[in-house]
């Protein structure tokens, strides 16, 4: 996976993760045209499109976006797959997870991520070892903010 | 120092978090960019400070802000310096930051290859954790150098959380270093066999992505891949496996069969479901199926199978059979070999023999199919034999010369008696080859065959056919002997029969020895006649005169009903259930149908069908559950008579009748091929006939390319009785709904729906009452906990007299967006009504006259009708509304209840003590009383309590004993006598309403349970 966007319908983003390094201006600029082809589709059309040479995966969650960019080779069903289990994992974080969670608690939703995929790659499938590690690192925040 | 720290954390209260930035922004719609520019001030400033805290949260906010799209690459060391802060907070907040804004050209990176080779090896593996995941994100060249062995010695680590990450991570790295590769590689095959599932996957990932840059240095882990594609059980790794393979496929092509049978198995199998709905789309796909059929695995052979029964055409069906040939020669194995008989005879049969164009090669395929070895389905092909011969007039000749040779040639397949099925076709062979006897080349021949010694050994129901097929040759035999001026040759045939039917007439079988009994008796008087030189052949064959033809299993509607009998009239009283008009047809043909039997035209019945079909349709349409079949199939089919003016094609007579031995289904195809071709030349000359009559014609062109289904016409036709069809078609009305739920209608009941928090908000202050001349009040908390709004209700109810009650709601925002287009609805009961403008439906919701902005408190009035107050009630309703967000807005909705208690429907009315006392003497006041327990209060604060929540004033009061008075709303009187002796509590109560008075007393007990 080259990178995944979550975006609002209104076309904010919040949440970028980028597998590739990019510059910061290129970032924006893929970020702006994607957001734009995504928003203009309508629901009724498949949550696939190719777009430049890769292929992007998105998929709607109420006001939310979720879209990630795979190479022509990746199965668009697996990261459609993907996209539903961090969806899952979020929701199991915050307990039935709306976009304003993803808004205040960003850093959480990037730290989520961060256990699920890592360079790109599914990296735990396990949705309990993923909470297992997020829970643990949480804890050893808390401990740390205290001594 | 200490004095900095502190004012460090004075300072941190006043600094803005991330929440409050976010939220800033959010308040700051209209001058962003000026908001934020000074945030970023604030930023600079608290990045200045000692304080790792305040760096840390000014680092979180320049991530968010760089996400915005703002340009933080100033702040860059600053991140570094979060990065290696020792307390896990912050270094999280700084490898986020870092992966988040660091790209290869970012120059502080080099600074951060010390620290981040420390937190990798750090005792906690959170930080180890936090560092790979950074470092997945901004890996350079250079960091994947100097870090790259590292990293190695992580994917030993002892816990699997770090080394799925460090194997994951590998593979950024061998893309920054290509070099490390060689050496990782030995650890990352061994992650293969991780004894973690996660890390297993996490290798192959990486080498499912390396092998599809470089597949050939991959080849060799094949082995080990497979050997995990068979164990795994984890969906993810098999799908990545999978992909592997298909990388390394085009250099092995080996790999294709022994991993994509996988593959193979589920394509056959969602094949076949697709077949189902779109036969079409499948078809084309036929050769690749008809390849499965060599595929090794058997199960997905057999899927094939499966796919080619609905795969057949009338164009592809010899092709597709003749390839099944060959793999019934080829198999091995009688159980598919089984399986293949049974399809072919599946595919060849199904719909009524509807893709045979050529019987001929069907009989042939069956005779071949005899001389399978140690089959179970010998009664299988029999019975098609037999269907085959009687329905098919044309072919009998064809298929009497066959199974004369099958009989001629039974020792072939009887070889080994007691493990062989096959011998069932034997039965088939010499009934049709007795029937149809007329058609034998040398009928004596067959007359031997089916009276040789060996014939004994056959099972017992096989030689009672022998024996009375014997019987029908000896007749045919007979007459064409006695035409001969020589006599003998009769009298040697009836020899024949007398020397060899003993040996039947000794079966242990009952059938073979009554039937061979009966029949030497017979052929014994025959020879006596012979002897005296009477022409007895016309006689003999009276015995089997007559044509059997198929008859259909409705063929029963075509009897006249014998005059005098009403065939609708009941004989026993009708049972309560009708039964199912539709039976299955079960056999196709009937042996012991009598001659007089044949279908006849009836015009007597006309009429009464007419009304059986009307009142048939009637019915159908009333049952809801009936699929009508499609009108098109609603022809009418009585005008024809019967059997006899079925068309029946001839036979095509190029094909040769006579073949010599066993015969070869192969030539047929070719001969086929020839048949179809010289078809559609002829078509094609009469098409220019018309053309040339018609000039001007909307004759279609038609050329010689590939032929439509409907092109082909059958050599020969399968008699199907005509009046057979009506009911098939009906057969396709489906009743898709199992009987045993129709029968059970859905009882409607209210579901208690599972309580929401409103409910519980509800019951949990529905006592709570304040005083107000003559109003109640109610006050009900309602609390909504849903995603970040936050609303409470307070409903007021204020009752009135009569029967009207106003109820006023106090609604709350207590959330923080904008709640406007608020409608409140309310379910009606029997007794309670929401009244409702004019000219409004009784389910439309009211509008609630006002918007409410965010901690804004407004107050609406409903009025409802009230009938009956005796009891109390609940309402169940609905509150909608938008919530508007600076972004967005979406409806909701609220549900809650509103609760009319009984003690709500009273008014506080002063009493005084003679007229009260009046009251009670009258005698219209049915009595009740209840004792509370354990009521720790002062009498006076239970006097207070009673007034205050029940809407009672006290009349008099001495010492411990006191008089209370209420009065409803629709003029109830309500008198308690309330005594209290220590803790406990009596209260006499009198009321012209006793239900009122329970219920009211109900309520009071429930407001003392509570305190």
């Amino acid at each position: 996976m080259q990178f995944m966007l979550l975006f609002s319908r209104q076309g904010k983003l919040r949440l970028q993760k980028w597998y590739v390094p990019l510059s910061d201006k290129e970032k924006k600029k893929i970020t702006r045209e994607l957001v734009q082809t995504v928003l203009a589709r309508k629901p009724k059309m498949c949550s696939f499109l190719e777009w430049r040479d890769l292929k992007i995966v998105y998929k709607r969650y109420a006001s939310l976006y979720f879209c990630c960019a795979i190479e022509d080779q990746d199965n668009e069903l697996i990261t459609l797959e993907i996209i539903h289990r961090y969806v899952e994992l979020l929701d199991k974080y915050f307990g039935s997870v709306c976009e304003l969670d993803i808004i205040f608690n960003f850093e959480k939703a990037y730290f989520i991520l961060d256990e699920f995929l890592l360079g790109g790659e599914a990296q735990e499938t396990s949705k309990k070892n993923v909470l297992k590690a997020i829970e643990q690192a949480d804890l050893l925040q808390e401990v740390s903010h205290v001594g | 120092m200490a004095l900095k720290i502190v004012k460090g954390s004075i300072d941190r209260m006043f600094d803005k978090n991330l929440q409050d930035l976010v939220r800033g922004i959010r308040n700051h719609k209209e001058d962003e960019a000026k908001y934020i520019s000074t945030c970023i001030d604030e930023i600079k400033q608290e990045l200045k400070q000692d304080n790792i805290a305040v760096k840390a949260n000014a680092v979180c906010k320049l991530t968010y802000l760089q996400m915005l799209g703002y340009d933080v690459s100033w702040a860059a060391f600053n991140i570094v310096e979060v990065m290696s802060s020792s307390k896990f907070t912050y270094k999280r907040i700084g490898y986020l930051a870092a992966s988040q804004c660091f790209h290869e050209s970012t120059d502080v990176i080099m600074l951060t290859t010390n620290q981040i080779r420390k937190d990798l090896s750090s005792p906690n593996q959170y930080d180890t954790g936090v560092a790979l995941t950074g470092l997945s994100c901004f890996v350079t060249p250079d960091l994947a150098r100097d870090l790259a062995n590292d990293i190695m010695t992580l994917m030993s680590h002892t816990k699997p959380y770090i080394r799925k990450k460090a194997v994951l991570i590998m593979y950024k790295v061998f893309l920054k270093y290509p070099e490390s590769l060689r050496p990782a590689f030995p650890r990352l095959k061994e992650k293969l066999e991780d004894p973690d599932p996660g890390v297993q996957s996490a290798a192959v990932n990486v080498i499912c992505e390396l092998a599809r840059r470089n597949p050939k240095n991959y080849l060799s882990l094949a082995p080990l891949f497979f050997k995990l594609m068979t164990s795994s059980t984890n969906n993810w790794v098999l799908i990545k496996i999978i992909k592997l393979f298909g990388a390394l496929t085009p250099l092995e092509p080996r790999l294709v069969y022994s991993c994509v049978h996988v593959v193979k198995y589920l394509g056959l199998l969602a094949m076949s479901k697709i077949l189902k709905t779109h036969p079409k789309s499948v078809q084309s796909h036929k050769d690749l199926i008809l390849q499965c059929l060599d595929d090794k695995d058997e199960s997905i052979r057999l899927r094939a199978l499966d796919l080619l029964y609905g795969m057949v055409s009338k164009k592809n069906l010899m092709e597709i059979v003749k390839k099944l040939m060959l793999h019934v020669d080829k198999a091995e194995g009688t159980t598919y070999r089984d399986e293949l008989l049974t399809k072919i005879i599946d595919i060849c049969s199904q719909s009524n023999y509807q893709y045979i164009t050529n019987f001929e090669w069907y009989i042939s395929i069956l005779v071949e199919l005899t001389r399978l070895e140690g089959t179970r389905h010998g009664h299988l092909i029999a019975s098609q034999m037999l269907d085959v011969a009687i329905r098919v007039k044309a072919i009998r000749a064809f298929a009497v010369a066959q199974m004369a040779t099958l009989l001629d040639n039974a020792h072939l397949l009887t070889g080994n008696m007691q493990r062989n099925g096959i011998c069932e076709v034997l039965y088939a062979a010499a009934w049709i080859c007795g029937e149809f006897s007329e058609h034998l080349e040398n009928p004596m021949q067959t007359l031997e065959a089916m009276l040789r010694p060996k014939v004994a050994t056959l099972p017992g129901h096989i030689q009672a056919v022998y024996v009375q097929n014997a019987a029908k040759l000896f007749a045919t035999v007979l007459k064409s002997q006695e035409g001969n001026t020589d006599s003998t040759a009769a009298q040697e045939t009836s020899q024949l029969m007398i020397d060899r039917l003993p040996l039947f007439v000794q079966s242990a079988n009952l059938e073979v020895q009554e039937r061979a009994s009966c029949i030497l008796q017979l052929v014994k008087y025959i020879q006596k006649l012979q002897q005296k030189d009477v022409e007895i052949a016309e006689e003999v064959n009276a015995l089997f005169a007559g044509e059997l033809n198929p008859v259909a299993p409705k063929a029963q509607k075509k009897v006249p009903v014998p005059e005098g009998l009403d065939l609708d009239a009941w004989i026993n009283e009708p049972p309560s259930e009708s039964e199912s008009e539709d039976e299955q047809p079960k056999a196709i043909f009937a042996k012991e149908e009598p001659k007089h039997s044949r279908p006849r035209h009836t015009e007597v019945d006309e009429k009464e069908l007419a009304r059986r079909r009307e009142a048939r349709k009637q019915e159908q349409a009333n049952n809801p559950f009936y699929i009508k079949a499609s009108p098109s199939s609603q022809k009418v089919y009585q005008d024809t008579p019967g059997v006899e003016h079925i068309p029946v094609v001839q036979i095509d007579l190029s094909v040769p009748l006579k073949v010599p031995g066993l015969p070869m289904s192969d030539q047929y195809v070719k001969l086929e091929e020839e048949r179809r071709q010289k078809e559609r030349a002829e078509k094609k000359k009469k098409e220019k006939k018309k053309r040339k009559e018609k000039r001007s014609g909307r004759g279609k062109k038609h050329d010689s390319g590939p032929e439509s289904e409907e092109d082909i016409t059958p050599a020969h036709q399968v008699d199907i009785v005509t009046e057979e069809m009506p009911e098939v078609n009906s057969l396709d009305i489906l009743y898709f709904v199992p009987l045993a739920d129709s029968e059970k209608l859905p009882v409607r009941s209210h579901r208690e729906t599972p309580k929401s928090p409103a409910e519980d908000g509800d019951t949990e202050n529905a006592a709570l009452q304040e005083p107000k001349k003559k109003s109640t009040k109610e006050k009900r908390e309602k609390k909504k906990d849903k995603d970040r709004d936050r609303k409470v209700y307070d409903i007021q109810g204020n009752l009135q007299d009569g029967s009207q009650v106003v109820v006023s709601v106090i609604f709350e925002n207590k959330g923080d967006s904008f709640l406007k287009s608020m409608e409140f609805n309310v379910l009606d009961s029997l007794n309670s009504k929401l009244q409702r403008p004019d000219g409004s439906g009784p389910h439309d919701g009211l509008t609630v006259p006002f918007q409410l902005p965010p901690g804004v408190s407004n107050e609406a009035r409903f009025v409802f009708t009230v009938q009956s107050i005796i009891m109390p009630q609940k309402l169940k309703g609905t509150l909608t509304f938008i919530v508007k967000n600076e972004d967005s807005s979406t409806h909701e909705k609220l549900d809650f209840k509103l609760h009319f208690t009984c003690t709500s429907y009273l008014i506080t009315t002063p009493c005084y003590s003679d007229a009260f006392a009046k009251l009670l003497e009258s005698g219209d006041l049915k009595g009740s009383s209840v004792r509370l327990e354990g009521v720790n209060m002062p009498f006076h604060h239970l006097l207070a309590r009673i007034c205050f929540h029940h809407h009672f004033s006290v009349v008099e009061r001495i010492d411990s004993c006191a008089s209370m008075y209420s009065r409803s709303i629709q003029g109830h009187h309500v008198c308690l006598l309330v005594k209290t002796s220590g803790q406990t509590v009596s209260i006499d109560a009198k009321c012209d309403e006793p239900t009122l008075l329970g219920n009211v007393l109900d309520e009071i007990k429930q407001t003392f349970s509570q305190c």
